[in-house]
């Protein structure tokens, strides 16, 4: 059998097509499509989420995450600044915090602050306060090495513009250098905040009041009074809300960024 | 731009320049400098004087010393040994406050280096409020004026990456100006420009020097040097080989490697050489 290599390609490339149309169909012709929409996109569950999944839950996963936000790119700020210091100490103190605090779980810092200070030092912390420190921890260890990279990415021609014309080196800083660098890393800072959306969901080891609940534990409670899993499929959904713009800025800023160079 | 062309010739001016006043110490004195870079030593002991007024041109082939001497001067770059001194302060004191050294001495470079994330009139207001404390007024009033100087006044709300080269280092003068720096250097200045817009440029700092300006100036440019520099420096290997008047040091050197480098910058009607000879060399 003589076939050219261009007959070849059009052959292989049906027999793909045809393979994937049968499994769907097959899968199509199994399925019992009644159940699978009692189970997920029961219309009456889904109703009666409404308006708490979005007044409450989706409000409060924003809430989490800016505030966790907000706290760790502060501290990341400090630890990439500590982590360019002229003084030794300073740098070791920075990594050390990095390397561990990207080493341990969120899951353990979320459980160590709700519950291991508390009964360690006998003190109750706001809940707000607990999920802004937990999130920002973590975060901050991620955004200082982020930062430190950008922060490296502004040009030394930019240090000397600034010192030249007798700017401090803090003054340098803090006016010329950071605000470049933070330009620099928009794109992975925004990428930064998706994670810290989706981590924000750790939350429901707190033991939250109803005011309180987010999208996850919001979901998981709804899910065990309808025993539907159309809950979750929401919560889910309303997390797309939040991080599918938030990737399609980060797509539009690296190109912006790229356009630039 | 270019206001030679409304007064007198070049010399006339020049002589008019208030050079070395009596008394005062000089805009620039340098001893026994020295600096090494790991085991290279860049400049092996320079000494040489920049009186008040006066504008000298630093010429050389590249690697001899001359972008590192100028960098010393606002210890950019930390001198291995040595003196600096600038109006009479030492620069070069473990002590001084050299922030506010550095407020007095207007720095050029050959990249420009902008602040590109603000805009002219910005990168020009935004350093004299941080560091001289000026109000935000008087800043924008500074800054315009110094803009008009330099011919850009219709680009105060451009970013960087909005003006050409020429502009963008014209903006960079305006904003040294800005700081009413008593001296200024200029490190290469056209070095990184299109050719047909580097006469802007030079139209800017040949009007600075027209009005008194204390200038040094490290520069390829050899009929600037020639037209504009009250002395050249000549540098090669780390040390000042031959200075002098423009006449002397490019139109009549004494010593041969200042001879077989104007030679070889190929531009036989700044160094006076025959079109045979700088043809000759180019192989």
């Amino acid at each position: 059998m003589s076939m050219t290599r261009r007959q070849r390609t059009r052959v292989i490339r049906s027999v793909q097509y045809a393979v994937l149309a049968v499994v769907v169909l097959a899968i199509a012709q199994a399925a019992d499509w009644g159940e699978i929409q009692r189970a997920f996109f029961d219309v009456e569950v889904a109703k009666a989420q409404f308006p708490d999944i979005i007044t409450t839950a989706l409000v409060n996963t924003v809430i989490y995450t800016l505030l966790g936000f907000g706290f760790g790119l502060a501290l990341g700020l400090l630890l990439a600044l500590m982590r360019l210091s002229q003084v030794p100490p300073y740098r070791w103190l920075a990594i050390v915090y990095i390397e561990f605090f990207r080493g341990v779980p969120a899951l353990l810092v979320f459980i160590a602050l709700g519950f291991g200070v508390p009964l360690a030092f006998q003190v109750a912390i706001n809940q707000y306060v607990t999920v802004m420190l937990a999130l920002g921890l973590v975060g901050a260890a991620y955004m200082a090495e982020t930062l430190r990279a950008g922060i490296q990415a502004v040009p030394k021609g930019q240090t000397e513009a600034a010192r030249s014309l007798g700017m401090s080196q803090g003054r340098a800083m803090v006016s010329i250098i950071i605000p470049q660098a933070l330009r620099i890393v928009l794109p992975p800072l925004t990428n930064e905040l998706i994670l810290l959306t989706k981590d924000s969901s750790l939350v429901y080891l707190l033991g939250l009041s109803l005011s309180q609940y987010e999208l996850a534990k919001f979901g998981r409670d709804a899910l065990n009074q309808n025993r539907s899993l159309t809950p979750i499929l929401i919560a889910g959904l309303c997390y797309l809300v939040i991080t599918l713009p938030l990737g399609h800025l980060v797509r539009r800023l690296e190109a912006r960024t790229a356009r630039a160079r | 731009m270019d206001k030679s062309s409304e007064t007198d010739p070049a010399p006339d001016v020049k002589a008019s320049r208030p050079t070395g006043a009596s008394g005062e110490a000089p805009a620039i004195e340098v001893r026994a400098l020295r600096k090494s870079f790991g085991s290279l030593e860049v400049l092996t002991g320079i000494d040489f004087t920049v009186a008040r007024g006066e504008v000298v041109c630093v010429i050389g082939p590249s690697g001899s010393g001359k972008s590192t001497l100028l960098r010393c001067v606002n210890r950019l770059e930390e001198p291995t040994s040595g003196t600096i001194l600038v109006a009479g302060a030492e620069v070069t004191d473990p002590d001084v406050d050299i922030d506010k050294v550095r407020r007095g001495i207007g720095m050029v470079f050959q990249s420009f280096n902008l602040f590109p994330h603000l805009t002219a009139l910005q990168n020009l207001t935004l350093p004299q409020r941080r560091v001289l404390g000026r109000g935000k007024e008087e800043a924008a009033r500074v800054a315009r004026e110094r803009l008009a100087r330099v011919g850009l006044t219709d680009k105060e709300s451009s970013y960087p990456a909005q003006l050409s080269g020429g502009q963008q280092q014209r903006v960079a003068i305006a904003r040294a100006l800005a700081m009413d720096p008593e001296l200024m250097l200029f490190d290469e200045p056209t070095s990184a420009l299109d050719p047909e817009l580097v006469g802007d440029v030079l139209a800017v700092m040949r009007s600075l020097a027209d009005e008194g300006m204390t200038m040094l100036v490290v520069t390829h440019e050899m009929s600037f040097a020639r037209e504009v520099a009250d002395r050249v420096v000549f540098m090669d290997g780390g040390v000042i080989v031959e200075e002098g008047s423009p006449a002397q040091v490019i139109g009549d050197p004494s010593h041969s490697r200042t001879k077989s480098f104007l030679s070889r910058l190929l531009d036989p009607a700044a160094a006076g050489l025959s079109e045979d000879r700088a043809r000759g060399t180019k192989e």
